[in-house]
């Protein structure tokens, strides 16, 4: 069974008439890493906000099966228990909700959610302090409200600490080498490669084949006005990157 | 033909409070302090009646609507009243040094708890204290905006004998004095408490109090507390309001700030169907700041209304209000907040903000901002937000799993961490355990909600 599997997929802003998915169709496998590319406005962030859940997205046909089940009708935080994860491309800032409580609150949900007690306190620290140290997440950081004083790439990497400590089947990194500088693309990166396993599956959203050279995809996909017109190998990123997406775009239309 | 000559028609509330004003006076002697408050108290209450919502002060909390009839006095407890209550306060964990309790308005020296008083803090019956000295006397009477107001009109006029708390020049106290006020079960009565608390020049003190009762009944309680900070000291002031769910809650707090000296208040209301919070704070001295605050989490049908008067009397002050209403099922939140700025207040800065966040598509919350200003050197502001919990904070948190209602706690608990979090500053440990003990409170409403 795939990892997910995508049919159909029609979607629209919820107080919009235009249809930004058109019957959009995508299978990512278990261990796989599948780049998403397209131009501005082709529905990139529109797919992955569908997928985790976002209200302000309704969808009118197709269905999105995770594991083969059908999440397009769970509320977002069960999609995230189902092992869902999405990586935002701005990740928000949440004043006066200190970092640590949030990931522990995180982390516990899903815990508890699968049966489990909640994570000793101790342990968690533990966690938390060894996979933000791989980042380059400071302590300081660790005691501020979340991503609040937080740079552009800083909450970046914080959006990795959670990927990290929430293991999920399925991740979705949305434009995640926005804004970074090279140094904190390649901590980005090795963050999300150490994760690589048979297991999970990545789906990573960007503009540039420039991600790609530190994140390697297994597939590339062609988003654009709302459906992925063509599927390649990871050339056809580097060939986009030569050409730009006018060819193939005007082609596939 | 003359005006006045027309007689009021009166509601059963105020026939009832007429009638125990007769019986109090009958019952026997008072000081001529005493007398003459009450009176000045009633005679007010009785030329103007309980006030409705063409007043404009009282226009979002109608008292001759909400308070259908008024209770019987409550009298001093008996030993069996007094037991009940002891096991009650009991279960309240002490949240600074030295408790002092009142039972039905009545200070209950044997309930006391937590050690001695401080070395430098008295605390004496105010009735008493009136009598001989002129200067409380004069302090009790109250400032003429305080006077105008007939919640405290009808305290005055049902003041028997009231407590004077007095914090000697130059003290430091470690520890707030933990107040209690529990009002006993049984058949529902009106409850009258007066605290007057002078906090001498340069000392430093807090004080916290609670106010509670039974719930399912509909007692009235009217609470008056009386603050004069002198120059070079603070006063760190804490007030739960957590009476019981059917109780009408009236509070007023004066407070008069000398020159040089601080004044932090906050209140958190969670009980009571109705209450009205009124503070009523004034500059007397140049150079001072103060910080008036508030959380109102209400839910179901409850109303609270909080009424403050900020007036900058003097030159050079700060003063700083922020109140946060958290408000679910049908509540309703009321704020009236005004800055007034003497002529003579010049350099004065105010800051005042009302927010809201509503749980639900029932309640309602009025907002009435207010600046009065008569000098042209200041710096005053005034915001007032209202809405839902933000869309995206709590699509981000459910994205990373957390549950929707345990998303609108923390987001809730960050809210009101900020009318909380900063409170104080002083030396005294109570107000890191009077943040906390507000917190959990803040965690645990949310957590009852279902």
């Amino acid at each position: 069974m795939s990892l997910l599997e995508i049919k159909n997929l029609t979607a629209k802003l919820a107080d919009e008439d235009k249809q930004i998915l058109n019957g959009l169709n995508l299978t990512v496998e278990k261990g796989q890493v599948a780049a998403i590319m397209g131009p501005n406005g082709s529905g990139k962030s529109t797919l992955s906000y569908v997928l985790a859940g976002r209200e302000d997205y309704e969808v009118t046909d197709g269905e999105a099966l995770l594991d083969g089940e059908n999440i397009l009708e769970l509320s977002p935080d069960e999609r995230a228990a189902k092992g869902l994860f999405l990586a935002f491309q701005y990740p928000i800032e949440i004043p006066g909700v200190g970092q640590m409580t949030f990931l522990k609150a995180a982390v516990n949900a899903q815990r508890r959610k699968n049966g489990l007690d909640d994570m000793p306190t101790p342990e968690f620290m533990k966690l938390v302090n060894g996979r933000a140290k791989e980042l380059g997440i400071s302590p300081d950081m660790l005691r501020r409200s979340v991503n609040v004083g937080f740079s552009g790439g800083e909450k970046k990497r914080n959006e990795i600490l959670q990927m990290a400590l929430l293991q999920p089947k399925l991740a979705i990194l949305d434009e995640t080498d926005s804004g970074l500088d090279i140094d904190a693309l390649k901590i980005v990166a090795d963050g999300v490669n150490a994760m690589r396993s048979p297991d999970r599956g990545f789906v990573v959203i960007t503009h540039y084949q420039r991600l790609l050279d530190y994140i390697k995809p297994d597939v590339v996909h062609v988003l654009s006005a709302g459906r992925i017109i063509k599927t390649g190998g990871p050339d056809l990123a580097l060939e986009l990157e030569a050409k730009g997406y006018a060819d193939i775009v005007g082609k596939a239309a | 033909m003359v005006m006045n000559a027309i007689t009021p028609i009166r509601t059963p509330a105020e026939q009832a409070l007429i009638g125990a004003f007769g019986a109090l006076r009958d019952s026997g002697p008072a000081s001529a302090a005493l007398e003459g408050l009450r009176i000045d108290g009633f005679s007010r209450f009785e030329a103007s009646g309980l006030p409705h919502r063409r007043v404009e002060d009282w226009k979002y909390t109608d008292l001759r609507a909400l308070m259908r009839e008024a209770r019987p006095l409550a009298g001093a407890p008996d030993a069996s009243v007094l037991l009940a209550a002891k096991v009650a306060v009991g279960r309240l964990p002490r949240v600074g040094g030295s408790r002092i309790v009142l039972v039905d308005g009545f200070h209950a020296p044997d309930l006391a708890d937590g050690g001695a008083l401080p070395e430098g803090v008295t605390v004496s019956d105010l009735a008493a204290a009136m009598a001989q000295r002129p200067e409380i006397s004069a302090l009790v009477t109250g400032q003429p905006a305080t006077r105008a107001n007939i919640a405290f009109a009808l305290n005055n006029a049902f003041l028997t004998e009231g407590l004077l708390i007095e914090v000697a020049p130059g003290t430091e106290l470690g520890h707030a004095l933990d107040l209690v006020s529990i009002t006993s079960d049984g058949a529902p009565r009106l409850v009258t408490s007066r605290i007057v608390v002078v906090v001498g020049a340069g000392a430093s003190a807090g004080i916290v109090e609670t106010h509670l009762g039974p719930a399912g009944v509909e007692y009235q309680k009217n609470v008056v507390m009386q603050v004069v900070v002198r120059d070079g000291a603070t006063l760190e002031h804490g007030r739960r309001q957590i009476e019981g769910d059917q109780a009408l809650h009236l509070a007023t707090l004066e407070a008069s700030v000398g020159a040089e000296a601080h004044f932090d208040s906050l209140t958190l209301t969670t009980g009571a169907a109705v209450s009205r919070s009124q503070l009523f704070v004034r500059f007397a001295g140049e150079h001072s700041n103060v910080t008036l605050r508030g959380v109102s989490m209400l839910k179901g049908r409850q109303h609270a209304d909080t009424a403050l008067v900020m007036e900058h009397a003097v030159p050079h002050c700060q003063s700083r209000e922020t109140f946060k209403h958290i408000l679910d099922g049908e509540a309703h939140g009321v704020f009236q907040g005004k800055i007034i700025v003497q002529p003579v207040a010049q350099k004065t800065d105010g800051r005042m903000m009302s927010q809201t966040i509503m749980l639900a598509e029932g309640p309602s919350m009025d907002n009435k901002p207010e600046l009065e200003i008569f000098a042209d050197d200041v710096a005053c502001a005034h915001g007032c937000t209202c809405g839902e919990l933000d869309a995206d904070l709590m699509f981000y948190l459910k994205a990373r799993g957390i549950p929707h209602k345990e998303a609108e706690a923390l987001l809730v608990e960050a809210f009101a961490r900020e009318a909380i979090e900063d409170f104080g500053g002083g030396p005294l440990a109570v107000v890191e355990e009077l943040r906390e003990a507000m917190l959990t409170s803040v965690t645990e409403w949310m957590r009852a909600r279902t």
